[in-house]
């Protein structure tokens, strides 16, 4: 049995009124981080953590390829997400669009709820920091997608953090 | 305790620049209204109306110093704020746990296929 080295927590910052800044470092060479990040079988295992099942993980590893999750929660409800590949530089950089489906009512309002994705992969010292920046087309999208990572929907927070608040708390 | 208001209000205070340039200012220490004035390039009716809101809100507070009023930052109605960011980073860790999990494996698996490979 191999013991699982994290290599640290994730760490959020919000570096702008409509972005959302995650860091985590990985102890493994930046070639396996891009392959678990875009292999489907592996993107499975990880991808919906505790939440439920992925059932699909579709991956067009190319420019202009489309990418789709989709993921059953204990619940039952299906929860699925898509998008299209801007950039690849294999092993250093991915530039994708992401869409929350459940969002999606009326086509015209999918830019309104686009957001893209900027996951880079840097190596040093056999360890690999894994930076992914969303950027959002607005501000209250911004808010939704930090929401759902929370039980109680606080509909309206702003970013005032690093500077004070962490120095404070 | 009317935790809800005042977190919405932290909230809103907060989403103002230049009263995150006053708070800003006041985490490097209390400071007297004139300090704040020059620092912000403001005349000193909006710092005062800036000041007050956030003194509503309970992120600064005052005392009379001689003649002057002197202001510092009270951090605690920003934990909210702090707990938010929490919460997401939270479910990020949960997803980057699990693909620890998966890069051990693959290290093993490349360790033992092909390690003099390199």
């Amino acid at each position: 049995m191999t013991a699982v080295t994290s290599s640290g927590s994730a760490v959020v910052t919000l570096p702008a009124d409509d972005q959302i800044l995650i860091t985590r470092e990985f102890a493994a060479p930046k070639h396996l981080v891009y392959k678990a990040w875009t292999t489907p079988e592996l993107v499975k295992r990880w991808w919906s953590s505790e939440y439920g099942d992925m059932t699909v993980a579709d991956i067009d590893l190319r420019v202009g390829g489309r990418w789709r999750y989709v993921m059953v929660r204990e619940d039952g409800f299906e929860v699925a997400f898509h998008g299209e590949y801007r950039e690849i530089v294999p092993n250093e950089r991915i530039v994708s669009t992401e869409i929350y489906e459940g969002a999606i009512e009326d086509p015209a309002a999918v830019d309104e709820q686009t957001v893209v994705n900027n996951i880079t992969f840097t190596e040093a010292d056999g360890a690999t920091t894994l930076t992914v920046l969303v950027e959002c087309p607005t501000k209250d999208i911004r808010d939704v997608i930090m929401n759902s990572g929370m039980e109680s929907g606080m509909q309206k927070a702003y970013d005032y953090l690093e500077k004070v608040a962490v120095s404070l708390i | 305790m009317a935790r809800a208001a005042t977190t919405a209000d932290a909230f809103n205070a907060v989403a103002e620049p230049r009263r995150r340039q006053i708070l800003d200012a006041l985490a490097g220490g209390e400071r007297p209204v004139n300090d704040l004035v020059a620092r912000l390039g403001l005349a000193q009716p909006q710092v005062s109306k800036h000041l007050r809101v956030l003194r509503e809100v309970g992120l600064v507070e005052v005392r009379e110093e001689g003649r002057q009023r002197m202001y510092r930052l009270n951090g605690q109605p920003l934990k909210p704020i702090h707990d938010w960011v929490k919460n997401y980073e939270r479910s990020w860790s949960k997803r980057f746990d699990r693909l620890d999990v998966v890069l051990e494996e693959l290290k093993t698996r490349e360790d033992g296929n092909d390690g003099s490979n390199e």
